[in-house]
């Protein structure tokens, strides 16, 4: 539980540091540094909750069981290998003139910042912190999207701002509503928001409550997982704040507000058992909203003439699906959204890292002009090339392990809907390589020249994938098997 | 029942929740950008008394707190910055009208019934006090949308935006006497940051596009970049 509560101090600290600390240089390393002190503390925790199973703090603040044990350290992890990148891409973006040491002071303060809200929303065992934790990295990023101070980003944050502020504020009465219901059974009300008491009286709280709940909480997370039709924030917000904010907003963000949205799909499943005609609303809410996400991201795919826009749609497409297998409910298909989701994100966040790289070298987001990256710099080249054979899913990336589990899963309860789902995967493959193929091949442009870049976060996030695709560690497997149990209450091995 | 059957505080707090649900309408149309501003004051004033009047009816003194957070944030220091910013920007006479009133209207009082309708069961085996101020709290979060999506001015869009916080907080307060201090604590630790971030967006939109109107915000959609 120490290891816990450092992993969660050295951002917190790293806040305030960073904000003192005037040199800029130094700013990144000791962004760098901090992160992976926070990666260490990360990792020791989940050795000891592999030792000694589920645990919650002696005054019930903080809660790790299988579930969120796996997403901190892939947060801490992801957020490691972001900052790694990021130095050299923001000292190039200082010296390109785009922005200033001020803001390059504000940019690492507020990554640690960032970093803070995402872990404190994981192991957080209060419910109401959880949210506050949410709003908490949007206002963290907020300003990071308008960093530029171009009238777009400015537009882009302003459009992030209201729109998730608005969505998160209907969780936020959604959690109201859920406190109400939990404190009709819970006699002590300092315990009625806790997640360990919670979910001991799932079955208690009040149906008719719970499911108004459940509408306003799919609603509010359901704007910061990007769910169709509240996604309109995430393309904008995506495609103009600086790209390692773009690498955390898809790989990290998104993830914990999903996982959000499962904790309460959890609770309303619990109160709704066997209390009325239809126990399964909410898995119904999830799978409805997940495969229009997936579907329509997809097509948009289709339309994107900005590079990031491209990857952040395939962000979209792939909550979409997320949250769909989490909709069915069945152990398989919680196996795979569990899988997908840390694969996602790794491939994910290393796409983002290569197209960062890919627009510094061709100085724009342009897909039109970008052109060549084989012939110019054949890291960055390839990088995106098998980053986004990965995630589009391709044998033996992990990615197509993941899917391959959904669509057994779907063809096993709902039959029908695996031909949804082949054919929005078809879309999504198509709108993705028609656009990445004319910008990996072809003859080096005049005006591109190599810059210089940091593939290794790259490549251990592909490697990552790769091994998972192939052969997922028994660790790894026994975690996944263990949240799959706590979610859809049995395992698959 | 009747009102008249329920005990003091009980009408006091119904009396508020109108109020508030009044007030909210008011600032829905309301024209002239200064007057949406005091009115938001005054909405954060009734949510405030019935903070503590709640807190005094339950004896709860961790409420006194959040009455005092509310009374110190939404009624005193996001009407004063906002303020601020109609004095800097010289707003004084600005209005933000909107092209079809009535239609708004209309479109709120339809809200308020659907919002009674869809709380009808959870109301089912409370008492009456309750489904009214859950109701009203679930109209002045959904009204504070309207509000954002029918004004095109940054400073109208951002009272709907703490008017719709209200309402969440006038929900907290009225139906489960208050959340977690923690919770609590948290939530107006993020309105504050909230409120400054909104501070400093006013000044990247007049330096970007001259003015506070939303509306110019179009430079990024699907079509544009074909």
């Amino acid at each position: 539980m120490e290891a816990l509560i450092f992993a969660l101090a050295i951002p917190a600290l790293g806040i305030v540091l960073l904000l003192l600390l005037g040199h800029s240089r130094l700013g990144g390393h000791l962004n760098s540094l901090l992160s992976g002190l926070s990666l260490l503390a990360a990792v020791l925790m989940a050795r000891s909750v592999l030792a000694n199973g589920a645990m919650t703090s002696p005054e019930g603040f903080f809660h790790v069981d299988a579930f969120n044990v796996y997403l901190i350290v892939l947060t801490a992890f992801v957020g490691l290998t972001t900052a790694i990148f990021s130095r050299p891409y923001m000292d190039h973006e200082l010296e390109r003139g785009r922005l200033n040491s001020a803001r390059l002071r504000l940019y690492y303060a507020s990554y640690q910042g960032f970093l803070f809200t995402m872990l404190l929303a994981l192991a957080s065992n209060n419910l109401g912190v959880l949210w506050v934790a949410m709003e908490g990295a949007t206002l963290s990023t907020v300003l990071l999207v308008s960093l530029y101070r171009t009238p777009e980003s400015i537009e882009a944050a302003w459009k992030y701002f209201i729109l998730c502020g608005v969505g998160i504020a209907q969780a936020l009465f959604g959690t109201v509503l859920l406190y109400f219901a939990a404190s009709q059974v819970i006699p002590d009300p300092s315990k009625a928001l806790l997640w360990s008491t919670l979910i001991a009286h799932a079955h208690q709280l009040e149906p008719a409550t719970m499911s108004l709940a459940f509408g306003f909480l799919l609603v509010g997370y359901g704007t910061k997982v990007g769910l169709v039709p509240l996604h309109n924030w995430l393309p904008d917000a995506h495609s103009e704040g600086p790209t390692p904010i773009s690498a955390v907003l898809s790989g990290l963000l998104l993830n914990v507000a999903l996982y959000a949205l499962v904790r309460m799909k959890m609770l309303t499943d619990g109160a709704l058992a066997g209390h009325v005609s239809n126990p399964h609303i909410a898995g119904f809410l999830m799978m409805g909203f997940g495969l229009i996400t997936f579907l329509v991201a997809g097509l948009f795919l289709h339309r994107q003439k900005d590079i990031k826009r491209l990857f952040s749609y395939s962000s979209i497409e792939h909550m979409g699906l997320m949250t769909f297998a989490f909709g069915m409910g069945v152990p398989l298909a919680t196996f795979g959204a569990l899988l997908h989701m840390a694969v996602h994100s790794l491939t994910k966040s290393a796409i983002f890292i290569t197209v960062g790289h890919a627009s510094q070298i061709a100085k724009t987001q342009r897909i039109d002009n970008i052109r060549g990256l084989i012939a110019t710099q054949p890291a960055v080249g390839w990088g995106l090339l098998l980053g986004t054979a990965a995630i589009a899913g391709f044998p033996p990336f992990g990615v197509f392990t993941s899917e391959f589990l959904l669509l057994t899963a779907t063809m096993q309860t709902w039959p029908w809907l695996t031909a949804a789902l082949l054919v929005g995967l078809g879309i999504a493959f198509a709108g993705l390589f028609r656009a990445v193929q004319p910008m990996v091949y072809g003859n080096r442009p005049e005006s591109a020249a190599p810059i210089h870049v940091n593939m290794w976060p790259v490549i251990v996030h592909l490697l990552l994938v790769l091994w998972l695709g192939l052969a997922i560690p028994g660790i790894l497997a026994h975690w996944f098997d263990q949240a799959t149990q706590l979610i859809a209450g049995q395992g698959v091995l | 029942m009747f009102f008249s059957q329920l005990a003091l505080y009980e009408q006091a707090i119904l009396a508020l929740a109108a109020v508030v649900l009044l007030l909210t309408f008011l600032m829905l149309v309301h024209p002239r950008i200064l007057s949406v501003i005091k009115l938001f004051a005054w909405q954060g004033l009734a949510v405030a008394a019935t903070t503590a009047l709640v807190a005094y009816d339950a004896n709860a003194p961790h409420l006194y707190i959040s009455a005092l957070l509310t009374l110190l944030l939404k009624a005193f220091f996001i009407p004063w910055l906002l303020l601020r910013m109609v004095d800097r920007f010289d707003l004084h006479q600005e209005l933000d009208s909107l092209s079809h009133p009535v239609l708004v209207l209309f479109g709120g009082i339809i809200l308020v019934v659907f919002c009674y309708h869809t709380t009808l069961p959870v109301a089912a085996q409370l008492t009456a006090i309750t489904h009214n101020v859950v109701a009203i709290c679930m109209s002045v979060v959904l009204l504070g949308m309207v509000m954002l999506i029918s004004r095109r001015k940054a400073v109208t869009q951002v009272v709907g935006f703490m008017a719709l916080e209200n309402g969440l907080f006038f929900a907290a307060v009225a139906v489960t006497e208050g959340m977690p201090m923690v919770v609590e604590l948290g939530v107006a630790f993020d309105v504050l940051v909230a409120a400054i971030i909104f501070g400093i967006f006013f000044l990247h939109l007049r330096q970007s596009i001259d003015s506070l109107d939303t509306s110019r915000l179009s430079r990024l959609s699907e079509r544009e970049r074909d």
